[in-house]
């Protein structure tokens, strides 16, 4: 395993957005009806830049094999790219120790393997779990399941009206029989950027856990696990520029040592006999069988692309351009905003809806001038009930993304309007 | 626009008429057969409410919220349906959905306005948005009514 203090520094590079959009190319090409592309869909997925796919070709051409097991040198190679990867993820959001990284599909599948290995390991009927309206159906859906197989109690912080949670419901919320708190960082559909401080405090002071549902995070903002004192942290790669099917949970070493397997098979072993088996240690106890060891390589070269812009520069720049859009949009008329109108207080993601058209008819018109947005419930219904609209529009920015690009935006939304003839 | 041969192939003006102003549109009707369809994807729903006399379709109202296309598509729906018979009404509805496949508009009676929906062919996340109060209206006159789903998986 290659130490953290081992590995390479990343030389950081100035904020240049005309550097940074060169290196996705993507961004120069057009879409079906011609227009030039304006992607602002990144709370969905982000694009790759060319040193991602450059890594992911680089590790298939010259350093592939099956890792861990064989002494041959392509084997050898690919078993220290991998772990290196794990040392630059735990570098990147500031854990002690890089056996604390498990590489996992995506974020659900992080939430999953706390529902499996520690959840069914650790909780009785009775106990509870606590998560909050605005989560994605990711951070609730595992623990419904979890609640009708095992009884636990369900709760939620409940949202106001400015997309906001609810901090002083949650401290009663939150009880003497609450062993985890699950909860987002940052809403995927409104943008709420949830104070983590207030809600670990509370968990902290009833003795229960918290996990932190990163996704819209980590790609974001600067992330220190030990700074928060949280216990677990869940993200994907592909909103982080890595390639799709990686994904990340951090977890404290004792924690994790703690918890039974996820997924039984190869790799995860340290001993079998027809009667039983013994566990590997951490993290390879949680990584059964051939894990994605191409893209984990990638994810490392896309911590390295962000560690070099600087996460502190990634969310000046993304609270830059909100800042623009909230003023900009809001200028459009028929456009309704939801959630909190401060850029200090909401991450790179504006829901809005326009009066009279449907979400679909505004992804749609948008999509002929090229602007790429979500329209949808986003995979959080109870927000949408609580917003009382069936679904909405979502911008969502990142590194790449310009002013001129928001105001692409706000003239295609005029145009809609126009289209549809609302008044 | 600049664009605008795209968007208006599939927004034709007789479908923004139709979304506009809905035929049929929660009319107050006794219904003998009822179906609930939902694109849960994208949050669109449709209600049809039939009223059958003698196999033929003498009232019929439709009700809902979605985007233009769902609405529209229903709505010119229940002009085709109103007054066949259930058999003629279930061929329409095949007609509809070989048109969403093949982007061909069919040469049938009573599919004029429909047969401007066929740019939405061309459009694979919008057909299940066109095709929803159709799918509906076949599960009102199948024995039971129920609720659809146009989320199955097969586009």
């Amino acid at each position: 395993m290659t130490s953290i203090a081992d590995l390479p520094a990343v030389e950081r590079l100035p904020y240049d957005i005309a550097r940074i959009r060169r290196d996705f190319p993507i961004l120069k090409r057009e879409v079906a009806s011609g227009a030039h592309l304006v992607y602002l869909d990144n709370a969905a997925t982000s694009q790759r830049p060319v040193q991602v796919l450059a890594e992911i070709t680089r590790f298939y051409r010259d350093h592939n094999a099956n890792i861990h097991r064989a002494v041959h040198t392509l084997s050898v190679e690919a078993t220290e790219l991998y772990e290196q990867a794990r040392s630059k993820v735990a570098r990147f959001i500031g854990a002690a120790d890089p056996r604390e990284i498990i590489f996992t599909r995506n974020t659900t599948e992080s939430i999953n393997l706390v529902a499996h290995a520690w959840a069914r390991k650790f909780l009785k009927p009775g106990d509870e779990v606590v998560v909050s309206e605005i989560e994605h159906h990711s951070n609730i859906v595992p623990w419904q399941m979890l609640r009708d197989e095992r009884g636990i109690t369900l709760k939620y912080i409940p949202m106001l009206p400015d997309g906001t949670l609810d901090l002083d419901a949650a401290q009663s919320i939150i009880t003497e029989r609450t062993r985890l708190v699950s909860i987002t960082a940052m809403s995927n559909a409104l943008g709420t950027i949830v104070p983590l401080d207030v809600i670990t405090a509370r968990a902290k002071a009833v003795g229960a856990l918290v996990l932190v549902d990163g996704a819209q995070s980590v790609p974001h903002m600067p992330v220190d696990v030990q700074a928060l004192g949280v216990d677990f942290l869940a993200f994907s790669g592909h909103k982080m520029l890595a390639p799709f099917g990686i994904g990340v949970l951090w977890g404290r070493l004792p924690l994790l040592d703690s918890m039974d397997p996820f997924m039984g098979g190869g790799d995860m072993i340290s001993t079998v006999s027809m009667e039983r088996s013994t566990w590997a240690d951490v993290p390879a106890k949680f990584e059964a069988g051939t894990p994605n060891v191409g893209d984990a390589v990638a994810l490392g070269a896309a911590v390295d692309y962000l560690t070099a812009l600087g996460m502190d520069e990634v969310r000046r720049h993304e609270r830059e351009i909100t800042d623009y859009a909230l003023r900009r949009l809001a200028d459009v008329p028929g456009v309704t905003i939801f959630g909190v109108p401060d850029a200090d207080r909401r991450g790179g993601v504006i829901s809005f809806e326009l009066e009279g058209v449907h979400p679909h008819d505004i992804g749609q018109v948008l999509d002929t001038r090229g602007v790429a947005i979500r329209t949808g419930h986003h995979c959080a219904q109870p927000v949408m009930l609580a917003l009382n609209v069936p679904a909405t529009a979502r911008a969502s920015f990142y590194i790449y993304n310009t002013t001129a690009e928001v105001d692409a935006l706000a003239s295609g939304l005029e145009e809609v309007a126009r289209f549809f003839g609302v008044k | 626009m600049a664009e605008s041969g795209l968007l208006e192939d599939l927004y034709r003006e007789i479908i923004l008429d139709h979304y506009r102003q809905p035929r049929n549109r929660n009319a107050a009707i006794e219904p003998t057969c009822s179906a609930d369809g939902a694109n849960p994807l994208c949050g669109d729903q449709v209600r049809v409410d039939v009223a059958l006399v003698d196999g033929v379709i003498e009232a019929i109202s439709f009700s809902g919220q979605g985007c233009s296309i769902s609405q529209a598509s229903a709505s010119m729906m229940t002009e085709y349906a109103k007054g066949r018979t259930a058999a003629e009404a279930l061929h329409g509805v095949e007609a509809f959905q070989q048109m969403m496949l093949t982007g061909v508009a069919p040469d049938i009676e009573g599919f004029d306005d429909i047969a401007s929906l066929v740019g939405v062919a061309k459009f694979a996340a919008r057909v299940k948005c066109a095709s929803l109060g159709w799918k509906t209206l076949a599960q009102a006159l199948a024995e039971g009514g129920g609720t659809v789903t146009t989320d199955d998986g097969s586009r």
